[in-house]
């Protein structure tokens, strides 16, 4: 145990040219037999190109790169790796790829039956093995596509993000099963974009735009800002209005809302301050809370964003009214024998922000495309600010704005010819769209990106972009569709900020998230698993129903939806 | 990095080959382009599409009310080249010419009956379509055929005077396909066709899609060589092709009675010479472009536009300008095609077929290395 499985020195790699900003710039890192080092970083960090250059897939452009002592590409025996999309046949059945895997890495045939047997079991697919790979779940086809990679009992195991998307509890059984494999002696690298992941593994590789910012056990970046987190509760304001109050003074480097308190990094060297500092209400009470790996990747950074919006501040208020500004009734979406989203029911005030939360694939964005009349219901019906879904599904678009998965912008437009675009789009006078568009530029500093392709923008700009876009209307609703997915904490941040700024203007917030901490940002939550809602409330109450119904103390928001999980099966196996 | 590698290992060989063709057995469209494709192809040219030149309408304008006149506006209206629509004068019949309706008028004009009478050879006239320049051809040279014919059995030509000079008389005859019947090769054109789709596009697609759905990168981190990929790529092809070109073969010559007078051996020499090109191309085009997408838009265009208009298949290559002739050299199907039609419809000329077979293969040797050029084992 302890001994190096793979090393890299002063690693770089580039893509597209000399002047290109390097992929990877001079990284060093070790994979130790034994333990699970993390490779930590937002996208575009240059995690999957590390992963590909340890499995022989590249080579880097500068640096040593070592498995076991040899070339990574002489290195294949003893290697497992699965890649981001897990590389199954999915035309092929369970069994199929698994004989695929055991063949071409010459599992010697007879270890063949104990091995499937093992790995079969290990990762309960023993029931499915004549399923169609493209027909089993995102959690089972990550759980194969590990069996796939461990057929051979590799000496180092390679993970590309294997916990994206898929349900949290999937998630938290893999984290067991690879905990056992390194009790067994492998080398593991957990690629992930989630922080939270991070202050789990052994030691942790952080990497930011291609340079590593850290490396070591995670605590030795969270001790460096021990004592410097602490949790506000029983103030009297608004919560957000208190976040962006607090994150405007100088000794708070960041905040953010969690529940009914509001956790805060402060400036190192200043003075913790007291409850009265906040002027707050005598209720206001002040304690340490424990520092996380996300704040201590925020100090690296140099802190995040302060709490007021430039966006907001410009925005129109939305008028007081008691109508409901989103509703859904009983909203049915069936694809042939398939229901992707059975029966929703919520109702959004104006000015909350309401979160969808779920694994990929659970009926989210279904949900949400039935309510921007993108697909029409099978069953059921809802109302955008006032407008029904059947009857004029076009004013219902007209009133919201929309940022779509994975920022769907004009790739080959330019950045000015996107905000062009979308300000006609929506409809803007010339004046209008001319006063909007400058304001957008200045409040989203894209002055400097007007001419670049959208397409070629780093994920941070565009999302910035795509938030732009969405808004330059002022538009009473808001529907976000992953809107953080991938981007660094510092960048979500700032989205967050101009979020909350605008829901004070009383904007109505529709948002979809598989980052279960950002449902900590939502005044309520519905958790959709498998097409149904098992659970809506504000966060702070269903962690106490999940801390009620497991016992722990203190869940996250992640252990309440798997708690919230169990419990709805145990009740649909007590029905059954 | 790794230049190509060439470590062959049965074992794993043979696991890709079992997954390649358990993945064929299960997608339907690998069916649809491998036996669907080509039955349709088969009729279609079988049927549907012909360039023979029976039953052409014309229209037929007798001036002339003399014997000599109807005994030849007999002859064509009971010839099996027309359909003949008569008119009493010229004008009536344009408008059907120029509405495509008629594609000829043959007038036979007032002085026809006067001038044989005289014991001169009395004149016709043919008016053609000039924009189908190819039937136009037929027609004129049918309308005279016809017309020598008459005058043959009317003793027109055989003036005394000439009866001292041996007469020369042209009989063609057509070797090979007596019929001139274009189904002939047609048929076997079509087999060319069906194995450019099945060896270039289905193989550039399958290895697309590999790299699309990420399952090229997860077999690269696995010991396997490229030339075991490549390999276990080629051989299923390989074998669907040959399977395909059996089923056209045996529909040709059942369905539509075309002869087959050479033997499987040089039939399968031919096909198995003319996938190495075939299979190679698709190779190539898959490992360039590594989207399934291009993928099929480049092997339409560099395979099957090719094998279906350059090849002789269906525009005979000795009436391109020579630009395009030119250009069919480095058509493999353009060599593909009179081997097939040597094979089906004269036999086995070895001293015909083995040159083409020959070039063939240099074609494949190119392109299998212009592949295993592109095809690295990095995704740098």
């Amino acid at each position: 145990m302890g001994e190096p499985v793979a090393t890299a020195r002063g690693v770089v790699k580039r893509f597209g040219g000399k002047h290109a900003r390097p992929a990877l710039d001079h990284v060093d890192m070790t994979v130790t037999a034994g333990r699970i080092t993390g490779l930590v970083g937002p996208d575009g960090a240059g995690k999957t190109t590390m992963i590909r250059l340890l499995a022989g897939l590249m080579r880097p452009d500068a640096g040593e790169i070592a498995i076991l002592g040899r070339q990574p590409a002489q290195a294949l025996d003893d290697l497992g790796y699965m890649p981001q999309r897990f590389g199954l046949y999915e035309d092929l059945t369970v069994r199929q790829n698994l004989d695929l895997y055991a063949e071409v890495r010459a599992l010697p045939p007879e270890e063949r039956e104990a091995t499937y047997k093992r790995l079969l079991e290990f990762t309960d697919l023993a029931r499915f093995q004549e399923r169609l790979a493209g027909k089993l779940s995102g959690g089972m086809k990550q759980k194969l596509g590990l069996a796939c990679a461990l057929v051979k009992t590799p000496r180092l195991l390679l993970l590309d993000e294997p916990g994206v998307g898929v349900d949290p509890i999937s998630r938290r059984e893999l984290w067991a099963m690879v905990g056992e494999l390194v009790s067994e002696g492998i080398g593991v690298l957990w690629s992930t974009a989630y922080l939270d992941e991070a202050e789990k593994c052994d030691s942790v590789v952080l990497l930011n735009e291609g340079r590593l910012l850290f490396n070591g056990p995670p605590h030795e970046l969270t001790d460096t800002i021990a004592e410097r987190v602490i949790r506000v509760t029983g103030f009297q304001s608004r919560r957000r209005r208190f976040l962006i109050r607090a994150l405007d003074r100088a000794d708070v480097i960041d905040g953010t809302i969690q529940g009914r308190s509001v956790r805060l990094l402060l400036q190192g060297g200043a003075p913790a301050p007291a409850p009265a500092d906040f002027a707050d209400g005598d209720a206001l009470a002040i304690e340490p809370a424990p520092p996380r790996f996300e704040d201590g990747f925020i100090e690296i950074l140099g802190g995040g964003p302060k709490g007021t919006s430039a966006l907001a501040e410009r925005y129109r208020t939305i008028p007081e009214s008691d109508a409901l500004a989103i509703e859904a009734k009983g909203l049915t979406k069936r694809f042939g024998d398939f229901v992707a989203a059975r029966d929703m029911n919520f109702a959004i005030p104006r000015g909350q922000i309401f979160g969808l939360l779920g694994p990929n694939g659970a009926g989210k964005s279904t949900t949400f495309k039935m309510l921007c009349g993108l697909l029409t219901p099978s069953e059921g019906t809802g109302s955008v600010a006032g407008n029904d879904l059947r009857r004029s599904a076009a004013d219902a678009r007209a009133a919201l704005g929309y940022m779509a998965q994975k920022f769907s912008l004009y790739g080959d437009l330019s950045v000015r010819q996107n905000l062009d675009f979308f300000a006609g789009a929506y409809g803007l006078g010339r004046h209008a769209a001319r006063d909007a568009i400058a304001a957008m530029i200045e409040i989203f500093e894209l002055g400097d990106t007007l001419d670049m392709n959208a397409g070629t923008l780093p994920l941070g700009f565009k999302q910035r972009l795509a938030l732009a876009c969405a808004v330059m209307h002022e538009p009473p609703v808001l529907f976000l569709d992953e809107p953080t997915s991938g981007v660094d904490p510092v960048a979500r941040r700032e989205f967050w900020t101009h979020i909350n700024g605008l829901v004070e203007k009383g904007v109505t917030v529709l948002v979809t998230t598989h980052f279960m901490d950002e449902a900590e940002y939502c005044d309520r939550v519905t958790l959709i698993y498998h097409a149904e809602q098992i659970a809506t409330g504000a966060p702070d109450d269903l962690k106490a129903r999940a801390a009620r119904a497991s016992g722990a103390a203190d869940p996250t928001m992640e252990d309440a939806f798997i708690a919230l999980i169990e419990e709805s099966n145990h009740q649909a196996r007590a029905a059954a | 990095m790794n230049l190509p590698d060439f470590r062959f290992d049965r074992r794993r060989l043979r696991a890709l080959m079992t997954k390649e063709f358990a993945q064929i057995a299960r997608d339907p469209s690998t069916f649809l382009i491998a036996l669907a494709m080509p039955l349709l192809l088969l009729f279609l040219f079988g049927y549907a599409v012909s360039l023979d030149t029976n039953h052409t309408r014309i229209g037929l304008v007798v001036e002339d009310s003399s014997a000599p006149a109807l005994r030849l506006a007999q002859s064509y209206a009971v010839s099996t080249y027309f359909d003949v629509t008569p008119g009493r004068n010229l004008a009536e019949l344009r408008g059907g010419m120029a509405a495509g309706k008629l594609r000829a008028i043959i007038v036979i004009p007032q002085d026809f009956g006067a001038r044989v009478h005289r014991g001169k050879v009395p004149r016709i006239q043919v008016i053609t379509d000039g924009s189908l320049p190819n039937t136009a051809g037929f027609v004129a040279g049918h309308a005279q055929g016809v017309f020598q014919n008459w005058a043959a059995s009317e003793g027109i030509g055989q003036a005394p005077a000439a009866a001292h000079v041996p007469r020369i008389e042209l009989s063609a005859r057509y070797w090979y396909n007596p019929g001139l019947r274009s189904r002939y090769f047609l048929v076997p054109g079509s087999i060319a066709v069906v194995m450019t789709m099945i060896g270039t596009l289905l193989t550039a697609l399958v290895i697309a899609r590999e790299w699309e759905r990420g399952t090229m990168e997860a077999m690269m981190a696995t010991p396997i060589s490229m030339a075991e990929f490549i390999a276990s790529k080629v051989l299923p092809y390989f074998v669907l092709a040959l399977a395909s070109m059996a089923l056209c073969t045996v529909i040709a010559e059942l369905a539509f009675g075309v002869p087959f007078r050479g033997s499987i051996l040089a039939l399968l020499a031919i096909a198995s010479a003319f996938l190495l090109p075939s299979l190679g191309l698709g190779l190539f085009i898959s490992s360039a472009t590594k989207n399934q997408f291009v993928a099929s838009q480049i092997a339409l265009l560099a395979g099957f536009m090719p094998a279906m208009l350059l090849s002789g298949f269906i525009f005979e290559i000795s009436s391109m300008p020579w630009p395009i002739q030119a250009l069919t050299y480095i058509v493999p199907s353009r060599y593909l095609i009179p081997a097939l039609q040597t094979v089906f419809l004269a036999g086995d000329l070895w001293n015909l077929i083995l040159p083409d077979i020959a070039i063939m293969i240099v074609f494949g040797f190119a392109f299998f290395a212009m592949s295993f050029f592109v095809t690295r084992r990095s995704l740098d």
